[in-house]
């Protein structure tokens, strides 16, 4: 199978070197990522899900979209109503419609009813992705959300970028 | 990004985990990305998904392009990058002024910049 991928980096470029800006520092990770074999079967498995696509529920604040590196706690029993979208960088008219798109929750928890993993997380947690500091991220907003899956004894993690 | 497993979709962009209320679409999706979990074994390994956004890729042409239709010269469109939070609703700017005047947020958790 052979097909063209949108060539998102490129057409990035060349937008920003027509607006006037210098160019992105893209970040590059050369190193191996860390690995560690499944220890159970997914139907004993506790699930997390992270989404970067802006998600908030009714009642949180909402983002911003000046380098946010906040994040939001979600509990997982949630239902879809409640759930609200915001985010500059993707047209958000589907994922205010069914946030399943950027935000799977339902689609997990139907799985965790039929049994197909053990259970999600009692929260997930959702961060607005457009962050221009990709030092904020891997320094500030990655641990605290790590610390916060270690503390939920999470068996497994499921990332949802936008 | 460089995580130990993924899977890559090629949709366009606000859709990673499918196309809106198609939940048989959706749940196949990620019946795969929990099967990678086990069945990948190569640390950064990129496994694409099958599954088409179109019956073609017509798509792909008009992302982040200016509209052939405009004017021609592109002009910076990109949204304000504010400092204020950005609600998808009026309701929704009144339930969260509610929360904090109830206590504040607990579940907004903002982080403080270490500077290294």
């Amino acid at each position: 199978m052979t097909r063209e991928y949108v060539d998102y980096i490129e057409r990035t470029r060349a937008q920003y070197a027509h607006l006037g800006y210098p160019p992105y520092t893209w970040v590059h990770n050369d190193d191996v990522p860390p690995f560690t074999p499944l220890a159970k079967a997914l139907q004993n498995c506790r699930v997390a899900l992270i989404a970067s696509g802006g998600i908030y529920r009714v009642g949180q604040i909402a983002f911003h979209f000046k380098d946010d590196f906040s994040y939001r706690e979600i509990a997982t029993n949630t239902r879809r109503e409640a759930l609200r979208a915001t985010h500059f960088a993707y047209d958000l008219t589907d994922a205010r419609t069914d946030p399943n798109v950027v935000f799977p929750l339902d689609t997990l928890q139907d799985l965790a009813r039929l049994s197909r993993i053990g259970e999600l997380a009692a929260n997930a947690y959702t961060f607005m992705g457009g962050i221009y500091s990709a030092r904020k991220v891997r320094d500030i907003l990655a641990p605290a959300i790590a610390d916060a899956l270690t503390k939920d004894e999470v068996d497994v993690a499921i990332l949802v970028p936008v | 990004m460089n995580p130990p497993r993924a899977v890559y979709l090629d949709f366009p962009l606000g859709h990673t985990a499918g196309k809106q209320d198609d939940k048989a679409l959706q749940r196949k999706i990620m019946i795969d990305t929990l099967s990678a979990l086990d069945s990948i074994q190569v640390p950064g390994t990129i496994r694409e998904l099958p599954y088409r956004w179109a019956s073609d890729d017509a798509w792909k042409d008009r992302v982040m392009r200016p509209d052939p239709a405009s004017s021609g010269k592109q002009t910076d469109e990109r949204v304000a990058r504010v400092e204020t939070p950005q609600y998808q609703s009026e309701d929704d700017r009144v339930a969260a002024l509610a929360t904090l005047a109830d206590g504040g947020c607990k579940t907004c958790v903002f982080l403080e910049d270490r500077k290294p």
